[in-house]
């Protein structure tokens, strides 16, 4: 079943032209590897499916139907999450704030006046945590004094949270150890196992063949490839990123990682 | 990292349990302690009853316009129009229940509706029109003192109606009346700020748009809405204080967008958004206050207190800032 469908979407910044209809389709529960060089567009075309950029043109379905009349909080409610390449996070407020951004929790005062229950935010905040098998100094800090690592737990905690059915990650290895690594690859495995659709956006193109169903290439601002992760291999992705039979280009793409 | 690791010192974690359990920023709560102190000594009427009411009272049209400030810097906004704007609304009044002779309830919501409107025109042309808020409000800032000298013809207004003077002059239980509307008003937008969404989202704005806005945050509708309750907090204060003086006067408010500034800011509001609290507020607003009321104890020439007021600002900001940066140091 088709849970998301992008079709002939496009954006331009002024006189850049950036995505000149892009189609791309995503399943119920599977993992896409979305890559393409620096630049390609692929930030940016996340962002339309999230709301926080409005496609110049195309169609964007969610479950059915379209939600390109939809802002950002309303498509949040419907299910999509994005783990943004910029963090996203408010570097002076705490863990669970981080986490509940936008989808506090209230509790009526003397029955009348909604006040935010930051007490059930932290004991979930922390379960969250927990579930993720990460460990942060604490729960009450200010996620600016964080690790780059921690920070991105949080961004994922905040992901997570709320039952989504995509959950888009850009670039989310990229600020990480190597065991940390690990542990992001580990967990988009877990949420294929539990129906939970992946975007995968990488550099590394290892961890999308390992982790992925099928991977879309971007190029040129168009989607130019679409491949089956069982079916290619790592050179083929990299000539299609580089474009065409530019093997050389290729080998030195791969020797950059 | 190894702040991570290291136990924090008492000071520390003093520090932190005063701003995560009250709110309250500790330096600035001793600040207030050992300026009162100082006081205390200098003139021996300082800590009489009728004096820290008059404290109080003075603190009154500055704190609710430091309340303003407090939400408007913490979402990352700026509004310099609270005093023109808090002149503006009081001529407003005056004029609705002197000169058009309409009833004191009239007057009463002509003040902050005045306000309400400048600070809406505020919030649409910072969120629609994509002028910084810098400008904008100091735009205003111009535009509501001219309109208030245009409608008041450069003259004051005197002569309010009872009821309208009722609210600045009477004294319930021998409490000012500004005095009670003014801890009301905190004690209420205290409330808002640290423990409501739309407060918390306030913050969050102001800490990071971008994850505002990823989050689903309204961001501009929500500064929309901050500018508009800044305009109807300075329309509030202007209605105190003609209430108190019983005119329109269209100089009213000069300069108190520097006080009330300076009051957030040493209470620990970031001057670039993302961190505050109307209780730490209330504690600047009262250094302010002290500050004042110590200066006129002690006779020192009001051009001195306008210099003091400007000097503590720069060094609140100073000593906010040099903590950021040792904290970021980590
Ligand atoms: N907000 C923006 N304003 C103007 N140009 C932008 C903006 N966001 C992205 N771009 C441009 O769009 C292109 C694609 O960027 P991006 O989507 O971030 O690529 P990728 O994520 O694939 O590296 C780049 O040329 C970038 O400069
Ligand atoms: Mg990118």
């Amino acid at each position: 079943m088709t849970l998301l469908k992008l079709e002939g979407i496009r954006k331009s910044f002024g006189a850049i032209d950036v995505l000149h209809g892009v189609d791309l389709a995503v399943k119920a529960g599977e993992v896409v590897g979305l890559v393409g060089d620096n630049g390609a567009g692929k930030s940016t075309l996340m962002k339309t499916i999230t709301g926080i950029y409005q496609a110049d043109a195309g169609s964007i379905a969610f479950d059915g139907r379209g939600i390109l009349d939809l802002d950002p909080g309303e498509r949040r409610r419907l299910g999509i999450e994005m783990i943004y390449q910029d963090l996203s996070l408010a570097r002076q407020q705490d863990v669970s704030s981080n986490i509940f951004l936008g989808r506090e929790p209230t509790r009526k005062l003397f029955g009348l006046f909604p006040f935010v229950d930051k007490a059930a935010m932290d004991r979930q905040a922390a379960q969250m945590i927990e579930r993720l098998n990460a460990h942060l100094p604490s729960i009450n800090r200010a996620v600016g004094s964080f690790s780059g690592g921690q920070q991105q737990t949080v961004a994922i905690a905040r992901a997570l949270t709320f039952n989504p059915k995509l959950v888009i990650m850009d670039e989310p290895t990229a600020a990480l150890a190597v065991r940390e690594v690990q542990s992001v690859l580990d967990l988009i495995r877990r949420l294929k196992s539990e129906g939970i659709a992946v975007i995968l956006i990488s550099h590394r193109l290892n961890d999308v063949l390992s982790v992925t169903d099928r991977i879309v290439v971007l190029r040129h601002g168009r989607a130019e490839a679409d491949l089956v992760t069982g079916k290619t291999n790592m050179s083929e992705v990299v000539s299609r990123i580089v474009g065409g039979g530019d093997m050389a280009a290729a080998a030195s793409h791969e020797a950059r990682g | 990292m190894s702040s991570d690791l290291a136990t924090p010192g008492v000071w520390t974690r003093a520090q932190r349990a005063s701003v995560e359990r009250l709110h309250i920023r500790l330096e600035s709560f001793l600040v207030l302690v050992a300026l009162s102190a100082l006081m205390a000594v200098l003139s021996p009427y300082f800590l009489s009853f009728s004096n820290l009411l008059n404290i109080l009272l003075a603190t009154s049209t500055i704190g609710i316009l430091a309340i303003a400030a407090t939400f408007v810097i913490g979402s990352g906004g700026l509004d310099l129009s609270l005093g023109s704007v808090m002149g503006l609304s009081g001529v407003v009044g005056a004029f609705v229940a002197v000169n058009l002779g309409a009833p004191s309830a009239l007057g009463v919501i002509a003040c902050i509706l005045a306000g309400g409107i400048a600070g809406y025109i505020n919030g649409q042309l910072v969120t629609r029109a994509f002028v910084p808020a810098f400008i904008v409000t100091l735009g205003m800032l111009g535009l509501a003192r001219g309109l208030a000298l245009v409608i008041s013809g450069g003259r004051v207004i005197y002569g309010l109606p009872e009821f309208m003077l009722y609210l600045g002059q009477g004294r319930p239980f021998g409490i000012p009346m500004p005095v009670i509307i003014f801890v009301a008003t905190a004690v209420v937008a205290h409330c808002v700020l640290a423990y409501t969404r739309f407060g918390r989202h306030t913050l969050a704005l102001g800490d990071s748009e971008g994850a505002a806005r990823a989050a689903g945050i309204r961001v501009e509708r929500q500064r929309r809405i901050l500018y508009t309750l800044s305009g109807a907090l300075a329309g509030l204060a202007g209605l105190l204080f003609s209430a108190r003086i019983n005119s329109g006067d269209p100089t009213a408010g000069l300069n108190y967008e520097l006080t009330a500034i300076t009051a957030a800011v040493i209470g620990g509001t970031n001057l670039f958004g993302g961190r505050g609290s109307i209780l730490g507020t209330m504690i600047g607003a009262l250094i302010m206050g002290v500050l004042q009321n110590g200066l006129n104890l002690l006779a020192v020439q009001s051009y001195y207190q306008q210099m003091a007021i400007g000097a503590v600002l720069i060094l609140a900001v100073f000593i906010d800032q040099y903590q950021v940066r040792k904290e970021s140091r980590v």
